[in-house]
């Protein structure tokens, strides 16, 4: 038993790795929303859901390709996210911390059970020409779709990465989340930038949603499964670090592939909630964090 | 006369900056006395140190010469000491009446003997058309009143009062100020934060005076003004030079100035 | 002392739903309120440390998982009558709460934050629950029907009516005597300013921790009554988060810190639900309007129900 664990370990290391990705880049999207909105976006696993569902569907019913899907359902996305903020959430909350929660937390509801509704409880995956194709590393063999997803989703870190930080819409961003009254003398439209910060929060769930579809599965309730999840990484990384996302997602990941094999299936799962406890107790600032 | 609150020797430090430097005062049982000093002088920082809201790098705190170093803030309020907030904290959605009666349940806790002790406070403090008024309704006077009064209806020993005349017109002032003393007269020890100076002079029997952290002067209000140090934390460096240098036509005017301008 | 016209109808109202079931024969009905009963109690339970104190937990299930598991193990594994079983049962969910309370609370964690951890407690005790050999892991434990009051289950629809019945009146009680004592004052002090609180001499530690296990306590025995209304306990049942957020949202629609509340969101929620199901034949439209609902109160009317009627009348209330 022993050996078997020992010998698995670098496959589930680098399982880890590859689903940590992106685990990261939902991360990304909820530490943004945070680090600029200052709220807690209860509705991330929901919406990561329906992104999956968007990939789901245009395969299905179109025939593309959930890696080239990106290209659609990024942008689309964004839009969702920018309109949802814009006209219904920044609206409704009134400004109070609880009741952003709450509302997000309605809106994860009516998704969640709009989903049951059209869509029906039944999993759905997709199965590529190369779903079940591999490259062997010598001691390991990894999966291409969970390859292609890795490096793809290190490519849209970095593409987030560079928006946030060369583009005026970044900076603005970033001027938002650091000085709110004064981001607005100086005639910066912050309502605008708050939606456009969700929308970029939820355009990296479209894109994770698009990666993660080809190596597992969406139901109505998947989304439930990456609430905690997403949560447990923000605040291991660092609430408002992207640095900190990334680092948290693979460390995250490769926690539930490791605890997995060493614990089993159903008893892995509890690193996860069990790091989040610890990490709320004892240092809720996270690895990187500032100020929570 | 009774030693009611000493601090010794409290220190505390924010990262690199220095708050509190070595501080020790007294505050004698039945007296008023103040804490002044200029703005960022680590005054409120010295209170929440007291009042155990914040912890001190050194020093301690004796109340009736138990030591309080270190206790929570409710169990110093047990021991007879409570604060005020500089910027009030009203209990927002509750009345005016229920706000004070939370102070009032530390004695009892039965709601109508809370209710009544409440009352009567509040009749103290000239509150009681504000009754079922919501706390968030009050002005800025209604709130200081009524941060006053809650503080009141515990019964304490020590009065812990931190800038209570903040933002408050003359006669909001006047009026403050008489019922401080009436409640100096009811047996209860004040130890103020204040900036208006014309309040300090008419209440402190005692003032100590707090420049980045340092208490540079302790004494009666009358030697505090006089003293060059204070006045130099206020007008800046020089400045009491300057005064003794001037004809005492122009000094008696910069005098005045100092007294009535300071708020 | 005179009692005034709302404590008449509430007496009325009291005594209209124990002579009910002598009315009505149907037992579909009396279902239903039995369910809005227990609704409503579980959401008081919430409303104790929620709507008073002011601390919104999103794992209220928690409780009622653990009280369920304690009291159906007790008696299928050690022959323990539910009856006494339930005070275990009653007693376990008072330690979750006081566990649970001491790592939030002692270390300083509020609003969301605390709402996200009391979260994962709960998954952590679900994902605990599928792995271990006595709770039956993932196949879950099959109860035995056999009605008797001993084992707190019922022939007839009518028993566990009086027992919910039961259970909420008794909710309604606390939430009343939380109103008039002390505690509540305090609690309710919590929740509006802690600073202000713990200078006013409020243990506040204290008092969300005994806050949270009053909670936990009332959990625990909903979980003993569902255990053997339903026969049937497994981990998704024990620790769904669905409930935890029913409990939450019959206080918030109904409204949260008041007596009333959950009892009113229960009936309100339930009638919208059976409406729909009525209208269109689908699983998740009753959920999705839940979940609409709770927007547009929390936008339009965070005191809920009872604050837009307290504001129709005119007076503050309390």
């Amino acid at each position: 038993m022993m050996s078997y664990t020992v010998s698995m370990m670098p496959a589930a290391v680098m399982n880890g790795l590859m689903y940590g990705s992106i685990y990261a880049l939902v991360a990304l999207g909820l530490t943004l929303i945070y680090g600029v909105l200052h709220i807690i976006n209860f509705a991330h696993g929901a919406l990561l859901m329906l992104a999956l569902y968007a990939a789901f569907f245009l395969y299905s019913i179109l025939g593309i390709d959930p890696y080239l899907g990106i290209l659609i359902v990024v942008p689309g996305s964004f839009i969702f996210g920018y309109v949802l903020y814009r006209f219904m959430i920044g609206k409704l909350a009134h400004g109070k911390d609880q009741n952003i929660l709450l509302i997000t937390l309605g809106l994860s509801i009516v998704f969640e059970n709009m989903a049951m509704l059209f869509f029906s409880a039944d999993q759905r995956t997709v199965n590529l020409s190369y779903s079940f194709e591999t490259v062997d590393l010598g001691f390991v063999l990894l999966s291409i779709p969970k390859l292609i997803s890795f490096f793809a989703s290190l490519v849209i870190c970095f593409l987030l990465w560079m928006l946030m930080s060369m583009t005026d819409l970044g900076k603005a961003i970033r001027a938002v989340a650091k000085e709110r009254q004064g981001a607005r003398l100086v005639g910066i439209d912050v309502d605008k930038i708050f939606a456009a910060t969700y929308g970029i929060g939820i355009a990296c769930l479209g894109a994770a949603g698009c990666l993660l579809l080809p190596i597992f599965y969406v139901d109505p309730y998947t989304g439930n499964l990456f609430v905690i999840i997403a949560f447990t990484i923000v605040v291991l990384g660092g609430m408002g670090s992207i640095v900190g996302a990334l680092i948290g997602g693979f460390i995250i990941g490769i926690t539930e592939s490791v605890g997995g094999l060493i614990l089993g299936e159903s008893l892995g799962q509890i690193g996860i909630s069990v790091i989040f406890i610890l990490i709320l107790m004892f240092r809720p600032n996270g690895l990187f964090g500032g100020k929570t | 006369m009774a030693l009611l609150l000493d601090v010794k020797s409290i220190s505390k430090s924010f990262g690199g900056l220095k708050a509190v430097s070595d501080a020790s005062l007294s505050v004698d049982e039945g007296k008023i006395v103040s804490l002044i000093g200029p703005n960022g002088a680590g005054k409120t920082t010295l209170f929440a140190i007291i009042s155990g809201f914040l912890g001190a790098d050194s020093g301690r705190v004796f109340l009736n010469n138990e030591n309080i170093t270190g206790m929570k803030p409710h169990r110093i309020c047990d021991k007879g000491m409570v604060r005020t907030f500089q910027i009030t904290q009203p209990f927002a959605s509750l009345s005016t009446l229920e706000n004070i009666m939370v102070g009032a349940y530390k004695n009892t806790s039965l709601k109508a003997k809370a209710k009544q002790k409440a009352t009567e406070v509040a009749e103290l403090v000239g509150m009681t058309h504000l009754l079922n008024t919501e706390a968030n309704s009050l002005t800025v006077a209604g709130r200081k009143r009524l941060e006053l009064a809650r503080a009141l209806a515990t019964d304490p020993k020590l009065l812990l009062l931190d800038e209570v005349m903040a933002g408050l017109n003359p006669s909001e002032i006047d009026e403050i100020v008489n019922i401080i003393k009436i409640i100096r007269d009811s047996g209860v020890t004040i130890f103020l934060i204040e900036h208006v100076m014309k309040a300090v002079v008419n209440l402190s029997d005692y003032s100590y005076v707090l420049n980045d952290g340092v208490l540079i002067a302790h004494g009666t209000p009358k030697q505090i003004a006089n003293d060059p140090l204070v006045i130099e934390a206020y007008l800046g460096q020089g400045a009491a030079k300057a005064m003794t240098k001037n004809t005492p036509t122009k000094a008696k005017a910069s005098k005045t100035s100092k007294k009535g301008g300071k708020s | 002392m005179a009692i005034s016209i709302s404590r008449w109808v509430q007496m009325g109202l009291l005594v209209l739903a124990v002579v009910l079931p002598l009315a009505i024969q149907n037992n579909f009905y009396l279902d239903v309120l039995t369910i809005i009963f227990f609704t409503a109690y579980l959401g008081q339970s919430w409303n104790i440390l929620g709507g008073y104190a002011g601390q919104f937990s999103f794992g209220g299930v928690m409780f009622f998982g653990t009280g369920a598991y304690a009291s159906t193990i007790l008696w299928t594994t050690y022959g323990i009558p539910p009856i006494y079983g339930v005070f275990v049962a009653i007693l376990a969910g008072a330690i979750v709460g006081l566990i649970v309370g001491y790592a939030s609370f002692r270390y300083g964690l509020r609003g969301s934050y605390f709402a996200l951890i009391t979260l994962a407690f709960a998954e952590m005790l679900r994902i605990i629950a599928n792995s271990l050999e006595f709770t039956g892991g993932g196949v879950g434990i099959f109860l035995n029907f056999e009605p008797s009051i001993m084992n707190l289950q019922f022939i007839n629809a009518r028993g566990f009516y009086y027992l919910s019945l039961g259970m909420v009146v008794i909710s309604i009680i606390i939430a009343m005597w939380l109103e008039r004592s002390r505690f509540g004052a305090q609690l309710i002090a919590i929740r509006e300013n802690e600073d202000a609180a713990e200078a006013l001499g409020i243990n506040v530690l204290r008092s969300k921790i005994l806050a949270i296990m009053i909670m936990g306590g009332m959990g625990g025995a909903a979980g003993t009554f569902y255990a053997q209304k339903y026969l049937y306990l497994d981990p998704p049942i024990a620790y769904s988060i669905a409930l935890s957020v029913e409990m939450l949202l019959v206080t918030i629609v109904g409204g949260m810190g008041t007596v009333f509340g959950p009892l009113v969101g229960s009936f309100v929620l339930h009638i919208v639900t059976e409406v729909a199901k009525h209208l269109i034949e689908s699983p998740g439209l009753s959920l999705i309007v839940y979940g609409f609902i709770l927007i547009l109160i929390i936008a339009y009317l965070p005191n809920g129900l009872i604050g837009l009627f307290k504001g129709l009348s005119g007076k503050r209330g309390k």
